[in-house]
C-alpha cells in the first residue's frame, strides 16, 4: 500500500492521479444522490397522501435535538473543511485537531440519535414493535411535560377521527423516519470510520501540502452526508409543525 | 378478415378494425425498412467483399445532410404511428356516457362478474352486441389485468384502484378473455369467455336462471365425485375424514374442544379454508379448493351434502359432536 | 507509434498477463488487480449464470410444447420464468460486455496501464459474486415466482417463495454495476494517454461511457426500491400494499425508472462492438463517427424519460401516457441513426467475412426487427392489444438476445485473438454465427404473431390453438441452443489448441493491436502517443496494408 503520495503503478503524473480520486468520490456522490433520492420520493408522494399522519408523526420528533443535531452537523463540517485547508498549508498538527473535532461532532451526533430512537422505542413508535401512535399521550414516561402530552393526545385523537388508519399510515411515515435517517446514520458511521483511518494517518505526518488527496475526498464525503441531512431535518421534524 | 388467418384474432369490437388498421400500417413501414436495410447490407455485403488480402476501403466524408435526412425522415414517420395511436388509445380511454356498466371483481384465480341487474357470474361475461359497455374492475388482492384478444382491449386491475375500460362489441359470439398481469401460481388458469349476445337474447338471459334448470343436488353429487371429495369423506365413516352423512345442520365437534353448527357457512368455509375448523379426532389432510370451484358450484356441494342428513351416521367416523351429557 | 518489437507472429510472447511473474496460483487471480484478469473471472462467472438462465430457458419452452404443459408443475413453471429472467438480466446481460469486454479493453483502448481504480474493480467482481450467491440461494431454497419485476403486493405480501434472499442479492449485486460504471466514466475522463482525444476515442468507449452513466445514475434507484420491497415483506410494511394504504403503482415508477435505462445498458456496450467490427472488416472509417458517439449519448439521456410506456394500461392519466409514448418514439431515432451509418460504412469498403463480421451483421439484421417491434409498443392503441402478451416477450429477446448477446459473442470473436493469443477455427465460427441467426429467428418470430393472437405471457398453460406456434419456437429454441454451444467448444478447444494469432491479426486500428497477444501485464511496454484518427486504414503503414494496397478506387474520389 503506498502511504506517501507516490505514485500509484497504473498512473502517468502525481497530477492525474489527484484528479482521479477526485473525480471518482464526486461520482460516487452522485450515485448517493439518486440512491437518497429513490426515499425521497417515496416520503414525498407518501406525505402528500396521507398529510395527517405524516403531519402528527413529524410532531412527535423532538425539535430541539434535531436542530441541535443539525448545528452539530453543520459545525463538523466546518472542521472537516479546516482539516483539509490546514494540510494544504501545511499545518500538520491542525490537521490532527480538526480532524478529531469532526469526529468528535459526528459522535454527537449519533449520540443524539441513538437518544432520539429510544425515545421511539419506548414510545411505541417503531414500525412492526407494537406499533401504536395512542401509546405516549395515554402512558406519560418520567420527565414528560403532562401539558403537553395532553395536547398531543388531543391532536392525535382528532387525527383517528379523520384517519381512522393512522396507525397504519404512522407506520409508513415512522418507515420512512427509521429508514432515511437509518441511512444517513449509516453513512455517518462510515464517515467515522473513514476519519478514524484519516487521524491516524495525520498522526504519522502523511498529509502535507504536496499529498492531502485522502483527507480531501474524505472531506467531500462529510460535506455531502452533511447536506443530506440539511433535507432530512425539515422534511421530517418541520411539516406542519405548529407546536 | 375472420379467425381462419391465424395471424389475427376476430374483430368483434369497435376497437379491433382501428388497432388491426394501425397494426397494418405500422406493419408496413417497418417490413418497408427492414427489407431496405436487409437487402443493401446483403448487396453491399457481395458486392463489396474483399478482393486481394491487403485491399482496404475508401474513406469517404460523413454527410451531414445525410444524417440529417435519416433522422428527419424516421422522426415523421415516428410522430405519424405516434399521433394515430394516441387518437385510438384517448377514444379507449375516455369512455362515453351510455354505457352498460358491468362490475368486475378479480381475485387469485378467479373473475367475478356482476351484471347491472345484480346477476352473477364467474370466469364468463355476457355482453349485447352495439352497446356500449363499460367494466368497472377491481382486484381483491394482486394486480391482475382483463385481456380480450378479439376486442383487442385490456385494463390492469390494481387493488386500491378502480380502474374503468370500455368497449363496444360488433360481432356476436363467444371469445377467450384472458388474466394479463401475472398474478401468481395459477395466472394461465384465470381464464374465461365473452359471450356477446344480440340484445333480445341478452335480455332475455339477464332475466331467467343462470346455467339451466340443472338441479343443484344432481350437480353437487357428480362434483362430489369428480373432485374426489369421496375418497376421503366415505359415507361409512372408514376413510381418513369424516363421513357427511346427518352433518348438516347437526353440531360438529372440532379439534380444539369447542362445537360448531354445520351451516352453509361452515361448510363452504371448509370448502375453500379447510384449515381454519378441524374436526376432532381427525387430521388437516383437507386440501383448499379455492379458485377450483365457481360460487354456483360450491353452492350446489352444499345442496348435495344437505340432501346427506337423513341418511345413517355411522358409530364411528362421523363428526358430529355427542349429544351433551352423554359419554 | 513506440512499441517493443512484438513477439514473432507466430509465438505467443513469453510473458503476458496470464503467465505473469507474480504467479499464476489461485491467490493471484482472486486478489488480482488486473483488469484483464477480472475481466476473465467476469468470463466465467457470467457465463455460469448464462447456464443456468439457458437451462431454465429450454425447461420453459419444452414445458410449453403442449397445451397443458408437459414438464412442471403451474408453481415450479413460475418459478422458472422468473429466475431465468433474474439470472440472465441481473447476472448475464447487464456485466457481460461491460464486465468482460469492457474490462478487459477499455484501458488498452485509451492507452492506459489499468483503470482507474483497480482494487475497486476487483470489489466489483466480489461483490458481483455475492449477489449471485444471495441469489442462488433463493433459487435453492424455494425459487422464487413473482416474475423478476417484482411487482407488489404479489412480490412484497403474497409470493410463498424466496423473495427476501433474492431482492438482498439483487440490491447487492446493484454496487457490483454501479461501481463499474463510476471506474469506466473516471478512466475515460482522467486516463487517456497523450493524443488519445475525445474525438479519437473508440467508439466502443464511448457507448461504455455512455452506458456507464446510466448505470451510476439508474442503478441506485432500484437498489433502494428492492430494499423497500423486502422491508415491506420481512416488517409489514405498506409502502406498495394498498391494504396498509400503500401503492402498488408507486413501485412499479421506481422499478421501471431503472429497469427501463437498464435495457439500455444491455444494449449500448453490444451497439460499441459493432462499431468496432463493421470498421475493421469494412477497413475504412466509420460513416458518422460524432453522430454514432452522440447517438449513445442521446440513448443513455432520453432512455431515462420514458420508463412509463410499461404502465400504458395501469390505467396511468392520458396526458402520462401521451408524453411517454412520444418520447419512446424519441428514443428509437438514435437508434436508427447507428443502423443508417453502420449501413453506409459498407459502401465502397473492403468487406472481409471473418466471423466477427458475421455476427455483426447477424446483430444488425436482429436488432433491427426488435428495435422495429419496439414502435409497435410504443404506439398507444397498438399496445392496449400486445401489451403483456408474446409480442413483447419476443421485443425484447430480439434485442437482447438477438442485439446484446449476439454482439457479446461477436465482440469475444473479435478480440478473442488479443485475449488469449490464438485464433478459433474460422468456418466452424462462421456457421454457428448462422445457425444462431437461423434459430433465433425460428425461435422467436412466431411469438409475434402468437402475442397479436392474443396468448399473454408468463402462462403455463395455454388455449390448444396457440400450440403450432410454440411448437414452432421450441424447435427453434433447440437450433439456438446449438448456436450458442458451438462457440462454447471451439472456443474453449482454442484457448490450447488455436493458431497462434500474433499481435494484429485481423488488422485493426485500436490502440489495443499495438501490443502483445496476450498483453503484458502492464499493457504497454511504452505508453503510447496517438496521432491519427480512429479507423484510419489508409494512414497506418504500420498494419501492413496501405504499403502496398491498392485502394478499389482512388481515394477521395467521388462516389
Amino acid at each position: 500500500m503506498h502511504r506517501t503520495g507516490d505514485l500509484y503503478g497504473h498512473f502517468q503524473t502525481l497530477e492525474q492521479q489527484k484528479e482521479t480520486a477526485a473525480l471518482g468520490m464526486w461520482i460516487f456522490l452522485v450515485t448517493e444522490v439518486l440512491f437518497f433520492g429513490g426515499l425521497f420520493l417515496t416520503y414525498t408522494i407518501n406525505r402528500h397522501t396521507f398529510s395527517t399522519a405524516f403531519g402528527i408523526g413529524s410532531n412527535t420528533l423532538d425539535i430541539k435535538l434535531g436542530a441541535g443535531n443539525t448545528v452539530v452537523l453543520i459545525m463538523s463540517s466546518l472542521t472537516m473543511a479546516m482539516a483539509v485547508w490546514s494540510a494544504q498549508v501545511g499545518k500538520k498538527k491542525l490537521v490532527s485537531i480538526f480532524l478529531i473535532a469532526t469526529l468528535a461532532l459526528g459522535t454527537v451526533f449519533l449520540g443524539v440519535k441513538a437518544i432520539e430512537y429510544k425515545q421511539k422505542f419506548d414510545h411505541h413508535l417503531v414500525p412492526g414493535l407494537s406499533f401504536d401512535m395512542k401509546y405516549h399521550p395515554t402512558h406519560p414516561m418520567p420527565g414528560d411535560d403532562l401539558t403537553e402530552l395532553a395536547l398531543e393526545k388531543e391532536e392525535v385523537d382528532k387525527a383517528f377521527a379523520q384517519d381512522p388508519d393512522i396507525n397504519a399510515h404512522g407506520q409508513l411515515y415512522f418507515s420512512l423516519y427509521f429508514g432515511m435517517t437509518g441511512l444517513h446514520a449509516l453513512h455517518m458511521i462510515i464517515g467515522a470510520g473513514l476519519l478514524i483511518w484519516l487521524i491516524r494517518g495525520s498522526f504519522r505526518g502523511r498529509f502535507t501540502p504536496q499529498y492531502n488527496t485522502p483527507v480531501e475526498i474524505v472531506g467531500l464525503y462529510w460535506h455531502f452526508v452533511d447536506i443530506v441531512w440539511i433535507y432530512l431535518f425539515p422534511l421530517l421534524y418541520l411539516i406542519d409543525r405548529h407546536r | 378478415m375472420q379467425s381462419q388467418l391465424p395471424i389475427y384474432p376476430e374483430q368483434a369490437s369497435n376497437f379491433a378494425p382501428q388497432v388491426d388498421a394501425l397494426m397494418l400500417f405500422i406493419t408496413a413501414i417497418c417490413v418497408f425498412f427492414a427489407a431496405a436495410i436487409t437487402a443493401v447490407i446483403v448487396i453491399f455485403f457481395f458486392k463489396f467483399h474483399r478482393k486481394q488480402p491487403n485491399d482496404v476501403g475508401i474513406a469517404f466524408d460523413g454527410d451531414a445532410r445525410l444524417e440529417a435526412a435519416w433522422i428527419i425522415v424516421p422522426l415523421i414517420l415516428a410522430m405519424a404511428m405516434f399521433g394515430w395511436g394516441a387518437v385510438v388509445y384517448v377514444d379507449y380511454r375516455h369512455t362515453p356516457q351510455d354505457t352498460l356498466d358491468v362490475y368486475v371483481i378479480a381475485k387469485q384465480w378467479m373473475w367475478k362478474a356482476q351484471q347491472p341487474n345484480g346477476v352473477k357470474e364467474i370466469n364468463e361475461l355476457h355482453v349485447p352486441v352495439g352497446r356500449n359497455v363499460r367494466l368497472v374492475l377491481a382486484s381483491e388482492d394482486v394486480i391482475h389485468d382483463f385481456f380480450v384478444p378479439a376486442f383487442r382491449v385490456k385494463m390492469d386491475v390494481v387493488p386500491g384502484h378502480y380502474n374503468t375500460m370500455w368497449f363496444r362489441p360488433t360481432k356476436p359470439g363467444r371469445y377467450h378473455f384472458f388474466c394479463s398481469q401475472y398474478c401468481g401460481t395459477n395466472h394461465a388458469l384465470m381464464a374465461g369467455w365473452v359471450t356477446v349476445m344480440e340484445p333480445s337474447d341478452y335480455a332475455a338471459w339477464l332475466s331467467g336462471s343462470s346455467g339451466g334448470n340443472a338441479n343443484p343436488v344432481v350437480a353437487g353429487e357428480k362434483l362430489f365425485a369428480e373432485k374426489a371429495c369421496i375418497t376421503c369423506h366415505v359415507p361409512d365413516g372408514t376413510g381418513r375424514s369424516p363421513s357427511l352423512n346427518g352433518v348438516y345442520g347437526a353440531q360438529v365437534l372440532l379439534a380444539d374442544g369447542s362445537t360448531v353448527t354445520a351451516d352453509d357457512a361452515y361448510i363452504r368455509e371448509s370448502i375453500l379454508q379447510p384449515n381454519a375448523k378441524i374436526v376432532a379426532r381427525y387430521l388437516p389432510l383437507m386440501p383448499s379448493f379455492q379458485g377450483q370451484l365457481t360460487e354456483e358450484q360450491i353452492l350446489a356441494l352444499i345442496a348435495y351434502i344437505k340432501s346427506l342428513q337423513s341418511l345413517p351416521v355411522p358409530a364411528k367416523g362421523a363428526g358430529i359432536a355427542p349429544p351433551t351429557g352423554n359419554k | 507509434m513506440n512499441n517493443t518489437p512484438p513477439a514473432p507472429d507466430n509465438e505467443l510472447p513469453d510473458t503476458h498477463y496470464l503467465n505473469a511473474t507474480y504467479g499464476s496460483g489461485i491467490r493471484s487471480w482472486l486478489l488480482t488487480t488486473d483488469h484483464k484478469r477480472i475481466a476473465l473471472l467476469y468470463l466465467a462467472s457470467v457465463t455460469v449464470f448464462f447456464f443456468i438462465g439457458g437451462v431454465l430457458a429450454t425447461m420453459i419452452r419444452i414445458h410449453l410444447l403442449t397445451p397443458t404443459g408437459a414438464l412442471v408443475t403451474p408453481e415450479t413453471y413460475n418459478k422458472l420464468f422468473t429466475m431465468h429472467g433474474v439470472a440472465m438480466i441481473f447476472f448475464f446481460l447487464i456485466p457481460s460486455i461491460p464486465a468482460v469486454l469492457g474490462n478487459f479493453l477499455i484501458p488498452l483502448m485509451i492507452g492506459a496501464k489499468d483503470l482507474a481504480f483497480p482494487k475497486v474493480n476487483l470489489l466489483s467482481w466480489y461483490i458481483y459474486i455475492l449477489g449471485g450467491s444471495f441469489v442462488l440461494y433463493s433459487f435453492g431454497t424455494g425459487g422464487l415466482d413473482t416474475g423478476w419485476t417484482f411487482y407488489t403486493p404479489l412480490s412484497s405480501v403474497y409470493s410463498n417463495s424466496a423473495v427476501t434472499p433474492a431482492v438482498i442479492g439483487i440490491f447487492i449485486n446493484g454496487f457490483s454495476s454501479i461501481l463499474t460504471g463510476l471506474n469506466f466514466i473516471v478512466t475515460i475522463h482522467t486516463m487517456r494517454a497523450p493524443g488519445m482525444t475525445w474525438f479519437r476515442l473508440p467508439l466502443f468507449a464511448w457507448a461504455h461511457y455512455a452506458t456507464s452513466l446510466v448505470m451510476i445514475l439508474g442503478t441506485p434507484v432500484i437498489a433502494i426500491t428492492l430494499l423497500l420491497v423486502g422491508l415491506e415483506r420481512i416488517f409489514h410494511l405498506g409502502f406498495f400494499n394498498p391494504a396498509l394504504g400503500g401503492d402498488p403503482i408507486l413501485f412499479q415508477h421506481l422499478f421501471w425508472f431503472y429497469s427501463h435505462p437498464a435495457v439500455y445498458i444491455m444494449i449500448l456496450p453490444a451497439m460499441g462492438v459493432v462499431s468496432e467490427i463493421i470498421p475493421t472488416f469494412a477497413r475504412k472509417p466509420i460513416f458518422g463517427y460524432a453522430f454514432i458517439a452522440g447517438s449513445s449519448i442521446a440513448i443513455a439521456v432520453i432512455g431515462f424519460l420514458v420508463w412509463a410506456h410499461h404502465m400504458f394500461v395501469t390505467g396511468e392519466s392520458t396526458y402520462a401516457a401521451l408524453t411517454f409514448s412520444f418520447l419512446s418514439y424519441l428514443v428509437a431515432i438514435p437508434s436508427a441513426i447507428k443502423v443508417f451509418n453502420w449501413t453506409s460504412t459498407l459502401y465502397k469498403g473492403s468487406i472481409s467475412w471473418d466471423p466477427p463480421m458475421i455476427y455483426a451483421l447477424g446483430f444488425i439484421g436482429l436488432f433491427v426487427i426488435g428495435g422495429l417491434t419496439g414502435l409497435f409498443l410504443a404506439c398507444l392503441g397498438l399496445d392496449i392489444h400486445i401489451h403483456d402478451t408474446y409480442f413483447v416477450v419476443a421485443h425484447f429477446h430480439y434485442i437482447m438476445v438477438g442485439g446484446a448477446v449476439m454482439g457479446y459473442v461477436g465482440g469475444l470473436h473479435f478480440w478473442w485473438p488479443k485475449i488469449t493469443g490464438r485464433l478459433y477455427p474460422e468456418s466452424l465460427s462462421r456457421a454457428a454465427a448462422v445457425v444462431l441467426f437461423i434459430g433465433f429467428n425460428l425461435t422467436f418470430f412466431p411469438q409475434f404473431i402468437l402475442g397479436y393472437l392474443g396468448m399473454p405471457r408468463r402462462y403455463h398453460t395455454y388455449p390448444p390453438e396457440f400450440q403450432v406456434l410454440n411448437v414452432l419456437s421450441t424447435a427453434g429454441a433447440s437450433i439456438l441452443a446449438l448456436g450458442y454451444l458451438l462457440p462454447m467448444a471451439y472456443l474453449t478447444w482454442s484457448m490450447r489448441y488455436g493458431k497462434v494469432a500474433g499481435q494484429n491479426p485481423w488488422p485493426a486500428t485500436g490502440l489495443e493491436w499495438k501490443t502483445d497477444s496476450p498483453p503484458p501485464t502492464e499493457n504497454f511496454h511504452v505508453t503510447p502517443e496517438v496521432t491519427w484518427e480512429p479507423y484510419d486504414f489508409e494512414n497506418r503503414p504500420d498494419l501492413g496494408l496501405a504499403a502496398g494496397a491498392r485502394p478499389l478506387a482512388p481515394a477521395h474520389g467521388d462516389d
